[in-house]
């Protein structure tokens, strides 16, 4: 989306604060520059917005319905709430629907909004439909957690069209029985996967995740609190990547690239991602 | 409009590739040649499947073929190049029909590319290994090179000349003075002027004669001129073709020194080791990318056991022999490095913090660092310089020919989750792992083989057994195979060393060989874990 | 078979193992012939294709999934692969297109015998699906329960999917057509049907067929949009936008990759319109289109058609080659020099390919998930280009105001609902069918003009699952967009289901929920959790005898709102208001 934007500015109230965003923004864009907090799910600074979470839904006069911020572009004179009665009972509620049925205990992020929103997930009725998906692991590299799956599309469009072009997966199913798959569920050696963890990269919610951290988090040991983050460049082929390397108790345990680099935008290649064994 | 040619920059190159196909998915058409229909070649618009070693038959019949249909860029041409009329004389021959001979595909095709080229707003050549692993490597990029001056896709935001750099810091290598002839920022050994500015900063005289490339190295070992081989990073028991020949030559040394990381085959051959630590996650410094960029590494966890840092490790080689280097500092380093060098000259080590790095030329602190080369051929004073020369240039073919004995052409190359001969990519659990021989159908089913199967590839140097893949993603008579797992597979034993003499590089991508069937699928293992 | 294309090692477009067999092949080469196939091997050394190449093909993949759905049961592993090389899509994105669609089977029903599907909805509820469903049973058919089928004037209602031989519709072939009001002379939209023969173009032109068009070329596009807008006419399909500003729109956005596309994918519980329509009148929906696509400049026509349609298709089929080899159709439209010809979509079994956007991703090769608006598909439409929709009655519609005038529109129905509507009346309703009748016209009268509610009246379903019910308190509502409105009732599309006091309304109502949940794309988390949330609370209450507690009737307003206010479409905008009216109407909640 970067790339629409122009050095023509756009002012809108957020809040009732006057802000001026350049031409393509988004009103996320101008609640940033408002300094105004949004939660987000679905949205990711390298993806194409999909607003599908509508969790950072925005109340803007003379629109019906509330309005998805990540990406609607923000027009001249707009006017926007983003704490209104509405506003909060949506978000609410969006973080109600996600927290019944889905474990969010590693989506930390998450967990903080709804309790910011008072997200209530006990008043509903006991005993309903949950992901019920079983750990996915298929290899060493890294494992597909579906109950912890909230279906926010970040996975499929960085394995497609936003990055790596791979498709390896696609949202299957519809409605409540959506899932994240490859053809017939077929694992991922046995898909088109190429293992750029590009999409791993992108989950919030932790249901994809480094088998490193997996393991780790199964013998009760991943301390993120103890883990130190150093950004450098890939050792193998000359694209120059930069890497961050989580590292705990002097050992990798995951890498990322950052979403802000030029050549990489947070994306890597099965080598950078995972070669990283023989440090 | 995309020329990638001998480059599978999808499995090689895979992020650059993303910007390809950011490229593609705005309307870039993209012309893929390559003997392979590789995973790069699936997102071109036509896939040109030259033979082995054809290249330069290829580029000049587009060449012929622009100058023909008056697509040439004349204006550019008069005011940026010389030499046009010998390089158009020297074309000639290369008609459509004589192209389509010499590389086995229509002759429709390469007039199609000639104007699909030409006649693009903005185009750029990208190439790889596919070029350059040749007896005649200069000579390919040269032929290249030949077309972007043609057409003046050069120097302009858009279009250009793109070699992809295989290795994280081959660049940084040779911008430091990590060539035989050559001071860092490309001054050169021979050229007294360069060298007293290098004299005058070291303190010392030095030596005025170049020294010897890997290759000539080999040579040397063979006569008896080199005896002695102090090995940094690298693993040529493994990585030089005809390795058998090559290993020889590192057993007869009277001292073998391996600076490494890991016991690679070189390094369990050596006198003496000195392990070393992991440049990109141990060490503070500085690497060099393929569009010149330079980038920080930075220590993320320390060193095992005993294992230094390369700068410790020179330094102390130096003291040892009575001198000192300077401070073992890496910043330090790079300012010393920053004032003999001026395309680094403003590239602060405070600027090269941030993400993204600068790319030389960067001569002072406020310069942004350059997006492109070759401005200056745009320049109504080509900024001082003579113009682009075009060169003449004779197709040649790989100089080993197939023969009864040997019939099917080899050629090598990488795959996506491995890299070089897999002393690093070796050590993480890849699922899309493949070690083999990929085969034609056709080629395969004359010979009996199914997918799976155990086969023995015979060179005129010697013979290697492997399980074979049949894919149809091979024209009938090549056969290919990666040089990552030298365990398990001794590619090199097989490889042709016919070399270039003017870049060193040897013909990785050409010999001939024989596939024999060895035993019964059952009993072979298909992929390695 | 031609040779597979493996790269090496894939690491895109990479297929399993699976192939297709020859009877798979054969139904992919009858849509998509090798020589069009997304990578063209043109000799050993040249491989033609591309991402363009790719992309140009998308749209056939849901005709290759409905040929090999049909020549074999199920879209086997083998099958899927070849479908999706043929045409350059990841087997992944293919498999999550066919498991989108309850007409598609992705799972092997080891027979081969064709499926028969029983309507579930309220309609076919109250005319004993489940009878029926017993005696099929019994006979061994291979019975699978499906949403409304779009036939509820006939409950209840039967679709027959067939597997190596046609779809079929029992019903169709021991049917006279009747029109309840035929020969009625204040008939405009249904002037024709069952009176025109509708597999003959001659016929139609009998009847005034395609005077329409030849008035609008003589008019020009600038005056027919204008009569149009003159006019008044709104959508029928449920949202009631205008259409002449829709065309309008349309007409000033450049170029003439534009496209018109005829939305006949009703599939809202109680609708039955557009399958009368297209059965009984198709040419009158093949000349409306041609008359919207030189009014706006469009020059690619679509229709998109329920794929449980199997004869409204087939006249459909007919009328577009026959308008084709009459030369109203092609390169010169009846010699205005301007091209528009049609094309013909099935759906595949999802109501919510009725939303426009949804139906244009599923015709583009995608899963039928609704796009955020805007933009809108006035300009950013059917391949992201320029796009009128509009359902057939709103199509037919301006065939008259053309010829006619506005006035003569206008001088039926109110100032603010000008001219006639056509209501789907089925359940407890003495003669169920499709009925025309001027806007305002009292739902009471309605009702008697189809014989009257049978037995005590309870309420009546306006509008369709996405609608409300209303009570007998509402019989002298008139049916405008602006007094249901006002009643926070809805015309929808036309939808009036009749319950007398014996239907268990719980039962319709847990149903209704069902559908939703079922229907739910299962894109944006208010629809895709709401619906499932709501159907539970409404099986809670249905399993209890108790009424309803404050805290769930809050939990069921408290998700109705975030529903409405923060769903990406209609489907989830409107996935409540039938659950709460019924609340509020007392109908159910109240248990002893």
């Amino acid at each position: 989306m970067s790339g629409a934007i122009t050095e023509t500015a756009v002012t809108i109230r957020v809040d009732g604060q006057e802000v001026a965003v350049p031409e393509g923004a988004t009103i996320l864009d101008a609640c940033d520059a408002a300094g105004v907090e949004t939660p987000t799910i679905c949205y990711g600074p390298t993806l194409t917005p999909v607003n599908v979470c509508r969790l950072c839904v925005v109340e803007l006069d003379g629109s019906r319905a509330l309005v998805p911020s990540c990406s609607r572009p923000a027009e001249e004179g707009m006017v926007v709430h983003t704490d209104s009665e509405r506003v909060r009972h949506s978000r609410k509620m969006v973080l109600e629907f996600l927290t019944t049925g889905v474990d969010v205990s590693q989506a930390d992020e998450l967990g903080q909004w709804a309790e910011h929103y008072g997200a209530d997930p006990s008043r509903y009725v006991p005993g309903g439909e949950t992901m019920d998906e079983p750990v996915r692991v298929q290899d060493n590299l890294y494992i597909r957690d579906y109950d912890k799956c909230v279906l926010c599309y970040r996975c499929v469009e960085a394995c497609g069209d936003d990055a790596q072009h791979t498709y390896a997966i696609s949202v299957a199913g519809r409605g409540f029985g959506a899932r994240i798959s490859a053809e017939f569920d077929v694992t991922l050696p046995e898909s088109a996967c190429v293992y750029c963890g590009n999409c791993v990269a992108v989950c919030p919610t932790n249901a994809l995740q480094f088998k490193t951290e997996f393991d780790l988090r199964q013998a009760d040991d991943w301390r993120p609190e103890d883990q130190t983050v150093t950004q450098t460049v890939c050792s193998y082929c000359g694209v120059g990547c930069n890497l961050e390397l989580h590292v705990q108790d002097n050992q990798i345990v995951k890498c990322t690239s950052p979403d802000d680099h030029d050549v990489t935008s947070g994306n890597l290649c099965i080598k950078g991602r995972f070669g990283w064994n023989y440090v | 409009m995309i020329f990638l040619w001998g480059s599978n920059a999808r499995e090689a190159h895979p992020i650059f590739f993303h910007h390809v196909l950011k490229g593609i998915d705005n309307g870039a058409r993209m012309y893929c040649v390559d003997p392979r229909y590789t995973s790069s070649a699936q997102f071109s618009d036509v896939w040109v499947g030259i033979d082995v070693g054809t290249d330069i038959a290829l580029a000049n019949g587009i060449g012929r073929e622009i100058i023909h249909a008056g697509l040439a860029n004349q204006d550019f041409i008069a005011h940026s190049t010389q030499g046009f009329e010998a390089y158009a004389a020297s074309v000639e021959p290369f008609t459509p029909e004589a192209v389509a001979a010499i590389c086995g595909i229509p002759a429709e095709v390469v007039v199609e590319m000639a104007h699909a080229y030409a006649t693009a707003d903005k185009a750029q050549i990208l190439w790889t290994l596919g070029i350059t692993e040749h007896h005649n490597a200069v000579d390919n990029v040269l032929s290249l090179c030949n077309l972007a001056l043609l057409t003046g896709h050069v120097g302009r935001w858009g279009s250009g000349l793109v070699p992809l750099r295989g290795q994280n810091n081959v660049q940084g290598g040779g911008d430091m003075g990590a060539i035989p002839n050559k001071f860092p920022g490309f001054a050169s050994v021979d050229d007294p002027d360069h060298r007293a500015r290098f004299e005058a900063a070291y303190g010392r005289e030095l030596n005025p004669v170049p020294g010897l490339h890997l290759t000539l190295m080999f040579e040397a070992m063979e006569q008896g001129d080199l005896r002695a081989l102090y090995v940094i990073g690298e693993n040529p028991a493994d990585s030089e073709a005809d390795a058998l020949h090559a290993r020889a030559q590192l057993e007869s040394l009277d001292i073998l020194v391996v600076q490494d990381i890991l016991m690679t085959r070189t390094a369990e051959m050596a006198d003496v080791v000195l392990p070393a630590s992991v440049a990109w996650a141990e060490s503070e410094g500085t690497v060099t990318s393929s569009e010149r960029r330079v980038q920080r590494v930075r220590p993320a966890v320390s060193p095992p056991g005993q294992a230094r840092h390369d700068i410790d490790i020179l330094c102390d080689m130096a003291e040892a022999m009575g001198d000192e280097l300077g401070p073992r500092d890496p910043k330090a380093a790079w300012d010393e490095l920053r004032s003999l060098s001026a395309m680094h000259g403003g590239m602060a080590w405070e600027r090269l913090e941030a993400a993204g790095g600068l790319q030389w030329p960067c001569p002072d602190e406020d310069h942004p660092g350059s997006a492109f080369l070759h401005g200056w051929l745009w320049a109504d004073d080509l900024e001082g310089r003579d113009p682009a020369p075009f060169s003449v240039l004779e197709h040649e073919g790989p100089t080993e020919e197939l023969s009864e004995k040997f019939p099917l052409r080899l050629t090598t190359g990488r795959a996506l989750d491995s890299y070089n001969t897999g002393v690093q990519s070796g050590q993480y659990d890849s699922p899309i792992r493949f070690a083999g021989l990929d085969m034609n159908t056709h080629d395969a089913a004359g010979l009996g083989i199914a997918d799976g199967d155990r086969v023995r590839v015979c060179s005129p140097r010697g013979s290697v057994e492997m399980n074979a893949r049949v894919v149809s993603s091979l024209p009938r008579g090549l056969a290919f195979t990666t040089l990552h797992h030298p365990e398990l597979i001794d590619v090199n034993v097989l490889t042709n060393p016919e070399w270039d003499p003017k870049s060193g590089t040897a013909e990785f991508k050409a010999a001939a060989v024989r596939v024999e069937l060895v035993v019964a699928p059952e009993t072979a293992g298909a992929s390695v874990g | 078979m031609p040779p597979r294309l493996r790269g090496h090692p894939l690491a895109d477009l990479h297929f399993g193992d699976d192939q297709p067999t020859e009877a798979e092949q054969a139904a992919i080469d009858a849509i998509v012939p090798q020589a069009n196939a997304a990578s063209i091997v043109e000799t050993e050394r040249i491989v033609r294709g591309g991402r363009s190449r790719r992309h140009g093909l998308r749209h056939l993949l849901l005709p290759v999934l409905h040929s090999l759905q049909h020549e074999i049961g199920w879209i086997s592993p083998g099958g899927l692969n070849g479908a999706a090389e043929r045409l350059g899509v990841p087997p992944a994105e293919a498999y999550g297109v066919a498991t989108f669609y309850e007409l598609l089977r992705t799972a092997d029903p080891g027979h081969r015998d064709d499926v028969v599907h029983v309507c579930v909805d309220p309609a076919c509820a109250l005319a004993g699906n489940n009878e029926l469903r017993t005696t099929l049973d019994a006979d061994g058919a291979r019975v699978h329960d499906s949403p409304c089928l779009g036939q509820c004037e006939r409950a209840p209602a039967l679709f027959v999917q067939g597997v190596g031989r046609p779809d079929r519709v029992p019903a169709d072939d021991n049917e006279e057509f009747q029109l309840p009001q035929a020969g009625d002379p204040g008939l405009r939209v249904l002037r024709r049907v069952g009176v025109v023969d509708p597999t003959s173009l001659e016929s139609y032109r009998e009847h005034g067929g395609y005077e329409a068009l030849a008035t609008a070329i003589e008019m020009g596009p600038d005056a027919v949009i204008a009569v149009i807008s003159d006019s008044g006419l709104s959508g029928r399909g449920g949202a009631a936008f205008p259409t002449g500003i829709k065309w309008r729109a349309v007409a000033d956005e450049p170029g003439a990759d534009k496209h018109v596309v005829a939305n006949c994918d009703e599939s809202e519980p109680g609708t039955f319109k557009d399958r009368i329509l297209c059965e009984q009148d198709p040419f009158a929906v093949i000349e409306s289109m041609t008359i919207a696509g030189l009014a706006t400049g469009a020059s690619h026509g679509w229709i998109y058609i329920r794929g449980e349609y199997p004869r409204a298709t087939a006249r459909l089929e007919s009328a577009i080659a026959q308008a084709r080899a009459s030369g109203l159709l092609g390169d010169d439209v009846a010699g205005s020099g301007q091209r528009f010809d049609i094309e013909l979509r099935r759906g595949a079994g999802a109501y919510i390919c009725g939303e426009e956007t949804a139906l244009f991703n599923s015709i583009e090769g995608f899963r039928g998930e609704p796009r955020n608006k805007p933009p809108f598909p006035t300009t950013h439409g059917l391949f992201s280009q320029p796009t009128a929709v509009n359902n057939p009655e709103t199509l037919i519609n301006a065939l008259d105001i053309v010829i006619d005038g506005p006035d003569t529109y206008r001088s039926l129905g109110t100032e603010r609902s000008p001219g006639t509507r056509l209501f789907c009346l089925s359940g407890r309703i003495g003669v169920p069918g499709l009925y025309e009748v001027p806007f305002g016209t009292p739902l009471g009268d309605l009702l008697d003009l189809a014989g009257g509610p049978v037995g005590s009246l309870a309420a009546v379903l306006l509008g369709g699952a996405a609608g409300v019910f209303v009570g007998p308190d509402s019989l002298d509502m008139p049916l405008t967009l602006e007094d249901t409105r006002e009643a926070s009732a809805t015309l929808g599309s036309g939808v009036v289901t009749v319950f007398d006091d014996t239907v268990d309304m719980e039962a319709v109502v847990v149903r209704i929920a069902e559908f939703f949940r079922d229907e739910s794309c299962g894109q944006c988390v208010p629809c895709r959790v709401g619906t499932q949330r709501q159907h539970e609370v409404l099986v809670e209450l249905q399993g209890s005898d108790k009424p309803l507690t404050k805290q769930r009737s809050e939990l069921i307003d408290d998700m109705a709102l975030a529903m409405v206010d923060a769903s990406i479409c209609g489907l989830g905008h409107t996935a409540a208001s039938a659950v709460r009216s019924a609340l509020s109407l007392g109908l159910i909640g109240n248990s002893q």
